[in-house]
């Protein structure tokens, strides 16, 4: 990878014309909200997560404030996926996978108990890797499936179909085939799409695993700019390989490695400030593309 | 425009096999054709032997009520038909399908996706061990034991829905039913179309699975939003399969169902057969010309449990296409 451009995040986000008074809106970015410990937002305190006896992630704390773009960022293997799907309660699923710690949302540990989690997943949504619309629905069928799923009734169902997908990017170019199946979509177009599905629920927080890991270019940045766009209205969480794009979309940065042992976080920070003053040497390494 | 002459000469392309490939291939290719030729035979040699019933009786031979061979110097006196015994066989095979498809479907489901690990290998081994188990044994099991039960379900059954005419039996004599055949065959070929289900449900996509938890669906709902639209296809072509065996069914049948030559449509009551069971049953004692009869009605079942057998594994291929 190229020396990544280390400029300011309002630099980059100027190349792919995004509203520059969104760009520039720094009053809720500050360092000081990755510490806040509030009743706002997600946050995780000494998280672990183990697959049977591999532990795969070890004591991580992190804070996600209100409406603001937090990208995970680290070589594979580091556990970023892990924790993401520890967020909204996905890593259960997973045969064996065991995990320690606290994820509070709003304040309120999201494993306990009295927490039911279906009810939880509505609120954290997710978006995956792989584009994976439903394949026996149509585009707008697709849109409102976590509505039907959650037995969710709607009495405007075109009209949350039109607004998820205008606030997914996707509208103006699916709005005359709503009828057609999410395949024939092209791939960035699928993963609006699924983008668009997971905002039908309305969720507070959203969380993306590497969603342009599949996609061309174009498509990226399509999907980046719907990114931006949403965090205006909801916290996200975004994992990514891809360095320029971290600098991209994100206002805060967490950094995770693995190094033989359990991955963990190495330091989270203002993006702006992991990319061009980071506190471990390991982080300047990583972001500069001198290994992963 | 290129000249011809222009137009390089096209070099031939050998593929060359080495010699291990050559046998291998010359072993493969024949067994392959053997099973073809097996077919073709078993094919060729019903219709030689029953060609002269098809001559005399035409399309008659097929949907006839009546099965009387007459004088027995004289075959222009025989009146032979397998209408009756053939709707039998579809009514019960119906029947079977009827009863054992929901079942197979929420036996796979459990096994693949609510079962602890356990259980599951229990499970699967005991249905294989099912499909294992001689027909005779299930026919005797059925005569004894499922008989009385299935004769206590009909006398409710004929009283609270005997304005259904399927379901009416004048006659009062229940015993020996379609009913009881079906309620058996259903039991032989819920472990074909469970096996079939299982393997088709288990691999639904995981990953779309995953975003049905991730929308807040229950399992249930993933369940029900794509594990089972996409084993559709898979599970008609299970219950094909299990069609095909229902409908070349002999000894259960033989054993559960009292051959009456009357199409039946009444199948809580003591009268059916399917054609299978009328050929064990007349074989032993048959005429030439009768004979030469069963071998004909062979022919047609043959042809049928053919025909269900390429449907199904024309949708089985069809829906891993899709995959």
């Amino acid at each position: 990878m190229d020396t990544p451009n280390l400029e300011t995040k309002e630099v980059i986000n100027s190349n792919i014309q995004m509203e520059p008074t969104v760009m520039n809106d720094t009053t809720r970015r500050n360092a000081d909200n990755l510490e806040a410990k509030g009743e706002s937002g997600l946050e995780t305190r000494g998280v672990h997560a183990w697959f049977d006896k591999h532990h795969a992630l070890a004591d991580v704390s992190l804070h996600f404030p209100e409406n603001t773009v937090t990208g995970l960022i680290g070589p594979s293997g580091c556990g970023k996926s892990t924790f993401l799907r520890l967020l909204n309660r996905m890593h259960e699923f997973i045969p064996k996978a065991a995990m320690a710690g606290q994820v509070l949302f709003e304040g309120n540990d999201i494993y306990a108990d009295d927490v039911n989690a279906i009810d939880m997943r509505r609120r954290i949504g997710m978006v995956f890797q792989k584009p994976n619309p439903f394949p026996a629905m149509n585009i707008g069928e697709n849109v409102v499936a976590g509505l039907k799923l959650s037995k969710i009734k709607s009495d405007n169902k075109d009209e949350v179909i039109e607004d998820c997908l205008t606030r997914a990017g996707l509208w103006n170019e699916v709005k005359d085939r709503l009828k057609s199946p999410g395949g024939s979509l092209s791939g960035g177009q699928q993963q609006r799409l699924c983008i668009a599905r997971s905002l039908a629920l309305k969720p507070d927080v959203l969380l993306l695993d590497e969603p342009c890991s599949a996609l061309d270019p174009g498509s990226t940045l399509r999907v980046e700019e719907t990114i931006v766009q949403l965090s205006e209205s909801m916290t996200i969480v975004i994992v990514t390989h891809n360095m320029q794009q971290a600098a991209r979309v994100s206002d805060y940065c967490a950094f995770f490695l693995s190094d033989g042992g359990p991955g963990h976080l190495v330091e989270a920070d203002l993006t702006t400030s992991i990319f061009s003053n980071p506190k471990d040497t390991r982080t300047a390494d990583y972001v500069q593309g001198r290994f992963g | 425009m290129i000249q011809d002459d222009l137009v390089p000469q096209h070099r031939k392309l050998v593929s060359s096999y080495t010699l291990v490939d050559r046998i291998f291939r010359r072993v493969i290719t024949t067994g392959g054709l053997f099973s073809l030729v097996i077919l073709g035979l078993i094919g060729a040699f019903l219709l030689y032997r029953g060609f002269e019933i098809f001559s005399d009786f035409g399309f008659s031979f097929i949907t006839g009520e009546v099965w009387n061979i007459g004088d027995p110097m004289d075959t222009s006196t025989a009146v032979l038909g397998i209408g009756a015994m053939l709707m039998g066989s579809v009514i019960t095979s119906v029947i079977a399908i009827v009863i054992a498809v929901p079942c197979a479907i929420a036996v796979a489901l459990f096994i693949e996706y609510y079962s602890p690990k356990r259980l599951r290998l229990i499970l699967t081994a005991v249905l294989d061990l099912v499909a294992a188990i001689p027909s005779v044994i299930f026919g005797i099991w059925g005569y004894a034991v499922l008989l009385p039960i299935i004769e206590d379900w009909s006398v409710p059954l004929e009283r609270w829905l005997d304005f259904i005419p399927i379901f009416s039996v004048p006659s009062g004599i229940f015993g020996r039913s379609p009913f009881l055949a079906g309620v058996l065959l259903a039991l032989m070929v819920i472990p074909i179309v469970t096996s079939v289900a299982r393997e088709v449900y288990s691999q639904a996509p995981r990953d779309l699975i995953d975003a049905s938890y991730a929308l807040g669906g229950t399992r249930w709902g993933a369940i029900r939003n794509v594990v089972i639209p996409f084993g559709r296809s898979g599970l008609v072509g299970g219950a094909m399969l299990g069609l095909g065996r229902a409908l070349g069914e002999t000894v259960a049948v033989y054993l559960t169902l009292n051959l009456v030559f009357d199409i039946n449509f009444r199948i809580l009551g003591s009268a059916g057969g399917n054609v299978a069971s009328l050929i064990a049953t007349k074989f032993g004692e048959a005429t030439e010309y009768e004979l030469k009869a069963l071998m004909a009605a062979g022919l047609v079942l043959f042809l049928v449990t053919l025909l269900v057998n390429f449907m199904a594994s024309f949708i089985v291929n069809r829906s891993r296409k899709i995959l």
